[in-house]
């Protein structure tokens, strides 16, 4: 966890510490435990494939979890975050391998209001391909 | 087949509470491989203002699951749901969830419509203690993949 950001020392284009997230099995089991969410595509490899997957796939909200760290890892305090959304663009496919699979996760600061509030506009790949659209979070700084 | 549009507007009312545990908050955040200690102990979360242990952004999702899936699992609906994938998931928060929060979840179908021959519904799930204190709202879209027959 970084020291919380102050509002006067953020500007439209300053980037956040950028985050990578390897997501193996293991993280798809586990997610699909705490979450409730034991649909068969994120792991059971034959019933991905039947459905027309190349294979197992995150949850998106996996997915969305993890790119969020990058704003709240900024922040410090999660509970700075007033609004996060993002769409599912493209899955992210997790091989029964020891890499699993690799995202890479960035942010800009997009937008500066009033109310000490700011837009972060995240950035999150695999396999080179933005697997987000339109992932922005809005957070209040002190 | 298109959705039933008549469930526009459709209110799914709250069912029981869900009481939220500093353990179940710990363990969503090490399911997402976050260590921040605002999800973690308690002395970090209170010394930041929060009453107890805070949960991560995204886990109001857990608590609306159920009750969106009743609106997306009404059978005069009409959506095929082994066709669905999650297309958007968005929060606005009020305050974080915190553990010891009994949270009660009212869904609501905002949207129902087509584009490019797939069936797009938007449920939004208003999640509130249950004294009646806003928390957060989450806003689901779920898309049905070419369900949209006959619809150009």
């Amino acid at each position: 966890m970084s020291a919380s950001v102050a509002w006067s020392d953020v500007e439209v284009g300053t980037q956040l510490p950028a985050l990578t997230v390897r997501l193996q099995r293991v993280n798809l089991v586990m997610y699909a435990g705490a979450s409730g969410d034991f649909n068969p595509i994120h792991w059971n490899q034959r019933f991905a494939q039947a459905v027309g997957l190349p294979d197992v796939i995150a949850h998106g909200m996996l997915t969305m979890a993890s790119a969020g760290r990058v704003v709240t890892d900024w922040v410090g305090d999660p509970g700075a975050v007033v609004e996060y959304g993002v769409r599912f663009t493209r899955p992210v496919v997790v091989p029964d391998d020891d890499r699993g699979a690799t995202l890479e996760i960035s942010a800009v600061v997009g937008d500066k209001r009033e109310d000490n509030l700011v837009r972060v506009d995240i950035t999150a790949k695999f396999d080179d391909a933005t697997v987000l659209g339109k992932a922005q979070a809005l957070v209040r700084l002190p | 087949m298109a959705l039933n549009q008549d469930f526009l507007g459709k209110v799914y009312p709250a069912g029981p509470a869900y009481e939220v545990g500093r353990e179940k908050i710990r363990e969503f955040a090490i399911a997402i491989g976050d260590m921040n200690p605002a999800y973690h102990d308690v002395a970090t979360a209170q010394a930041l203002g929060h009453r107890d242990v805070i949960a991560p952004p995204t886990f109001p999702f857990v608590v609306s699951m159920r009750a969106s899936a009743a609106a997306m699992f009404d059978p005069g609906l009409g959506l095929d749901y082994s066709r669905v994938v999650h297309g958007e998931q968005r929060f606005a928060y009020v305050r974080p969830v915190t553990a010891g929060d009994d949270l009660v979840v009212v869904t609501t179908i905002e949207n129902i419509r087509v584009a490019a021959g797939n069936d797009i519904l938007t449920t939004r799930s208003d999640i509130s203690t249950v004294d009646g204190e806003p928390v957060v709202t989450t806003w689901a879209v779920t898309v049905a993949r070419g369900t949209a027959e006959g619809t150009a």
